[in-house]
């Protein structure tokens, strides 16, 4: 079967320096694929590259990226735009930097399904209401006339969820959408990332620093390491049996063994 | 015998307070004791609003605490004169989460590991000058890079110049207060080793603040959980772990994501309605204390 995302040989640069060296990966309908790897190793700009919102001066300067049968990169600015969303949504780290904070909770939302054309402003509201329901939100009709700083950390990751759904995209791309939240709070969006991945039947592009999340989230991985993917498979075999010295120095740096013994670390 | 003990600590920050609005009173810090071993490492954990690192900064009196009594080596520095609380922070130190804007970014290294050696006028330049290289070295620093500012430093590098500085004075004790949590996973790991190397070689005895409770497991002999300004579950770390009572310490801890992706998932989700906040902690089995 035809994979949803193929990424073939991309290669995105800030000037001098090359971000993404050479990534290619796929990812199967239904599937949620980690992406891993510390900060500098390209996991997050592979994330943008994607969805073409590389920040100035980053360039994609080669490669394909095939999402429903078209190669993204050959698209025009216009058709770009109704990919993302429609096609695929973002969930973002900083949810208060994503989202305006003089617009209401409800219009974020509206926002996205007018663009698309997916709903009237009479029935936007109803949708808007809808969705945060579907996102757990507690007192959806209430909420929906909230502004963003009304809300904590990981209530605005749902309205952020709401958001990237509000479309129906099959793809939605996540870039450490708990890592600004407490445990608990991280543990409650995960479970809802994958209730919502049955839901509405969406595969999962997740970009993590963190094993732990992988590991509850991923069916296959993928490690970067300064640019370049060093080593991709199923979950269980990249966390049993890492075969690049990085992988292994990433999952030995995590305390976890006999308490007070020296952490093994990277050695590359 | 205890090298620090805190007893009864009370911190209350006053919010709002306006023409029509009246003031409100947040316990950050409300009714928390424990006590510290000399040699320990003894962590106090907890999710934001916690209270943790208001209790730490409680302590060193960075901010003064409402109540409460804070004893180092018998003494109560709450009742210190600001020399004499200048004086004891000689032997009590403090390392901060964010290498990135706790050091002076117009010092040079050099400058920013010397100057507690200068403020309390130890040494002559000679003697100072070889004290800031040995210090180098010991937190695994080239001293050829003593020149360079801050930002030439990697984050992790950082944090060693933080801890450099925090040891200048050959300090007992120190308050950890999130050490690694802005560095990367493989940096955090080099940076854990280096602590638990130091605690050996220096015997110091260490306050560890964090909320990553896989790190907290591996470094600390003890550990206190806070929740909402106290302290609801104490004891040995890995009775905590193996034995958790409190409701809240069940909840956190469920919360952890395992490394292993077959691990049985249960998810304990904490009903604030049904803690007691005012439960008293007692005693579970020796030195665990649980507030249920």
């Amino acid at each position: 079967m035809e994979p949803l995302l193929k990424v073939e040989n991309l290669k995105t640069v800030f000037g001098p320096v090359v971000a993404v060296n050479d990534v290619s990966f796929e990812l199967r309908k239904g599937e949620t694929l980690g992406l891993v790897g510390e900060s500098g190793s390209g996991k997050s700009v592979t994330a943008f590259s994607i969805i073409r919102l590389v920040q100035e001066p980053g360039e994609i300067v080669s490669g394909r990226i095939h999402f429903q049968g078209r190669d993204l990169l050959a698209l025009s600015e216009e058709e770009m735009r109704r990919v993302r969303g429609a096609g695929i949504g973002f969930v973002f780290q900083e949810p208060m930097a994503a989202l305006n904070p003089v617009m209401k909770v409800g219009a974020h939302i509206a926002e996205a399904l007018l663009v698309h054309g997916l709903a009237s402003r009479a029935d936007a509201r109803g949708r808007a209401i809808e969705l945060l329901r579907a996102v757990k939100i507690v007192d959806p009709e209430r909420r929906v006339d909230d502004y963003p700083h009304q809300l904590s950390g990981g209530m605005r990751q749902r309205v952020m969820m709401a958001i990237a759904l509000a479309c129906r995209p099959p793809l939605v791309i996540a870039d450490e959408p708990t890592t600004a939240l407490d445990v608990t709070v991280q543990a409650q969006i995960l479970d809802l990332l994958r209730e919502m991945k049955r839901a509405f039947d969406l595969s999962l592009l997740l970009i993590t620093h963190d094993f732990g999340v992988i590991a509850e989230t991923a069916d296959r991985v993928a490690v970067m390491y300064r640019g370049q993917i060093v080593e991709q498979g199923p979950v269980r075999d990249i966390l049993r049996n890492p075969q690049h010295p990085y992988t292994r120095g990433l999952l030995d740096s995590i305390p976890g063994g006999e308490p007070g013994t020296r952490l093994r670390g990277v050695s590359i | 015998m205890p090298l620090v003990e805190v007893c009864n600590l009370v911190k209350h920050f006053e919010r709002g307070g306006g023409l029509f609005r009246e003031k409100t009173i947040v316990r950050a810090v409300d009714d928390v004791s424990f006590s510290v071993d000399e040699g320990e490492t003894f962590a106090l954990v907890g999710e934001s609003g916690s209270g943790k690192s208001t209790t730490g900064r409680c302590m060193l009196r960075l901010i003064e605490p409402t109540s409460g009594e804070v004893t180092f080596r018998g003494e109560n520095v709450l009742g210190f004169s600001s020399a004499r609380m200048r004086a004891a922070r000689r032997d009590m130190q403090m390392v901060f989460q964010d290498p990135y804007s706790s050091l002076n970014p117009r010092m040079r290294a050099r400058t920013i590991v010397e100057e507690p050696l200068v403020i309390h006028d130890i040494g002559s330049k000679a003697e100072r000058r070889d004290r800031v290289a040995d210090l180098f070295r010991l937190v695994g620093l080239d001293p050829a890079h003593l020149e360079r500012y801050p930002h030439e430093f990697s984050g992790g590098q950082r944090q060693r110049i933080g801890l450099a500085r925090a040891l200048a004075l050959n300090p007992s004790f120190i308050i950890a207060d999130e050490p690694v949590s802005a560095l990367d996973v493989s940096i955090q790991a080099q940076v854990i080793n280096l602590l638990m190397d130091l605690q050996q070689q220096l015997k110091l005895t260490y306050l560890f603040i964090a909320h990553d409770l896989r790190l907290v497991r591996h470094i600390s002999s003890r550990t206190a959980v806070m929740y909402l300004g106290k302290i609801v579950e104490m004891g040995p770390t890995a009775d905590i772990f193996a034995n958790p009572q409190h409701a809240y310490t069940r909840a956190l801890l469920s919360a952890v994501p395992a490394l292993d992706p077959d691990a049985p998932r249960t998810r304990i989700e904490l009903d604030p309605a049904l803690v007691n906040r005012e439960a008293p902690l007692r005693q579970i089995s020796e030195g665990h204390f649980a507030a249920i």
